[in-house]
Order: C-alpha cells, then sequence, then structure tokens
C-alpha cells in the first residue's frame, strides 16, 4: 500500500510547569503551582471555563490527559458524536500513581476503606475515557505502557488507522504522572496541513 | 440533627470532590441524585462507604440505599437511627 501522508495539525505539550500549545506557552506554574501539579490543571480549568465538574473526580493522569485534549481538540469541530477520530496513548508507569494509592487504602484490615472513585481509575486507559465522554468520541482508542514514547510504533499505528480510513483524525500522545512527575505530549493528525507526520517531526514535540 | 446535616453537607463535599458547591448552597430536601446534586454511581458507592467508615452503617441492600440517599434529610434521619459510632 503506497504511503499517504498525513499531517500533524495540533499539538500540547504539558511539562516543567508549562502548558504550550503550537509552540506557544499558554500558562506557566506560578508559586506553589510549580510543585502541585492539581492546582497547576485547577488554575487552567477555571480559566479555560471549561465547566466539566467531572474534571474533579479525575485522578491526576486523567486529569493531565482531559487538559492536553481540550487543547488539541479545541479546533476541532465536535458539535456531535464522532465516529472516526481515534485516541492512542502511552505511558510508562500505567496507572501506577492511582494503583499505589488504592493498595494503601485497603492495607490495613482494621480499616478497610477502598474508595470506589480511586478504585475506577486504577487503569491507565481510563484516561482515554474521560476523553471520549467529554469530545463525544466514539472511534478507535489503545494505550500503550513502554519506557519512553515509541515514535515509530506510534506512528505506523496512527499512520495505518488513518490509511485505512478507520480514522479521519487520530490523537497521539504521551501521558505520565507518578508522584507529582508529570509529562504530555499530545498531538493531532489528519489528512491537511502544514507540518507532516513524520517520525523527525513527533520527536520534536517532545 | 441541625449538626449531623451540617456534617453530611461538609463530607459529601469533601469525599465526593464537589469543588464548586458550598455547603449553603445544599438544601436539607434537594435530590443528591438526577436533577439534584447530580451524583452518579460510583458517588452511591462512596456514600455506601462514607456510612460505614463514619457512622459504623452497613448497606448491603441497594433498594435500601436508594431511600436513604435520597436527600441529606432522608440520611440524617438514616443515620440518627442506626448508627453505632
Amino acid at each position: 500500500m503506497k504511503e499517504e501522508t498525513f499531517y500533524i495539525t495540533d499539538y500540547c505539550t504539558i511539562k516543567a510547569g508549562k502548558l504550550v500549545v503550537n509552540g506557544e506557552v499558554i500558562f506557566t506554574a506560578q508559586a506553589e503551582e510549580s510543585a502541585d501539579l492539581a492546582l497547576f490543571l485547577k488554575r487552567i480549568y477555571k480559566e479555560k471555563t471549561m465547566e466539566y465538574p467531572k474534571f474533579f473526580k479525575m485522578d491526576m493522569l486523567s486529569k493531565l490527559a482531559f487538559i492536553g485534549a481540550e487543547m488539541v481538540l479545541k479546533s476541532a469541530a465536535m458539535e456531535q458524536p464522532s465516529y472516526d477520530t481515534a485516541l492512542f496513548l502511552s505511558n510508562s508507569t500505567s496507572s501506577l500513581d492511582t494503583d499505589l494509592k488504592h493498595s494503601a487504602s485497603i492495607a490495613d484490615p482494621e480499616a478497610f476503606y477502598p474508595s470506589p472513585a480511586v478504585f475506577v481509575y486504577t487503569l491507565a486507559n481510563i484516561c482515554l475515557a474521560e476523553i471520549s465522554i467529554r469530545h463525544r468520541l466514539q472511534g478507535e482508542n489503545a494505550f500503550f505502557m513502554a519506557p519512553t514514547y515509541d515514535t515509530a510504533m506510534m506512528h505506523n499505528y496512527a499512520t495505518y488507522a488513518l490509511q485505512t480510513k478507520r480514522a479521519a483524525t487520530v490523537v497521539c500522545g504521551w501521558v505520565d504522572y507518578l508522584n507529582g512527575a508529570y509529562e504530555l505530549v499530545l498531538y493531532r493528525v489528519e489528512k491537511h496541513g502544514q507540518v507532516p507526520h513524520t517520525i523527525e517531526n513527533i520527536k520534536h514535540l517532545f | 440533627m441541625e449538626n449531623l446535616k451540617t456534617e453530611l453537607k461538609t463530607k459529601i463535599i469533601d469525599v465526593l470532590n464537589l469543588e464548586d458547591i458550598e455547603i449553603n448552597d445544599i438544601q436539607d430536601t434537594d435530590a443528591l441524585f438526577g436533577d439534584g446534586l447530580g451524583l452518579d454511581s460510583i458517588d452511591a458507592l462512596e456514600l455506601i462507604v462514607l456510612m460505614d467508615k463514619d457512622y459504623g452503617i452497613k448497606l448491603s441492600d441497594p433498594k435500601e440505599g436508594r431511600a436513604i440517599f435520597q436527600s441529606i434529610e432522608t440520611m440524617a434521619a438514616y443515620i440518627s437511627a442506626n448508627r453505632t459510632k
């Protein structure tokens, strides 16, 4: 099959106290926000008037993915349910941050009170569900675990989904959170755009 | 009973992460689910855990929970009558 060229149309990074969209710094963590991602994301949520109370119930991995997805999907028309937008994300620590919280809540047999609201986030792919519910996405999705972002594999996976018309838009990227350490890189890939979806260009986003 | 209602409102806001809701926003007879506070099924499970952890009440019958969790008033009445701690 002849490989078509697809394009990176929007991208967002959240790392080292900065939220960057398409190369422009939109938010910078202030004072205590630098050491507390929850505060930083909360301010972004408030200032962008996202009005989605479920945000506050999410674990940190889902909050991070949710805010990133708001940035890369904001310019896409999502008024109707989308059956051809796919989500392919990856990280290295899965849902370990929440797994540890859940584990701590069941460590004492005398005070065995697991929280259902914590337990539901003990899978990394729940963040895909949160994004899908918010943006009414009903296309393919997958979450991969790897020590680092496997650029070649993710490039191939996204290209194949677009080329075989299983998706018209793909949101790809890395979203990782553990014990306060975090990194998000999300990018949208479509048929038309300016920046070719190549392995080299993806690496430049990180 | 009034103290218990206020205590419940505080706990519900805290446990269920109702970020934009204040104690005064919740009326004693407001529906907790559906059109009221808009709580969902996971919230219902959290309330069951809260009843056990803080008041020593174990709920095993979901139908029973539906009546108890109608409002702050119904919760407070049930807790007052059945609490073991």
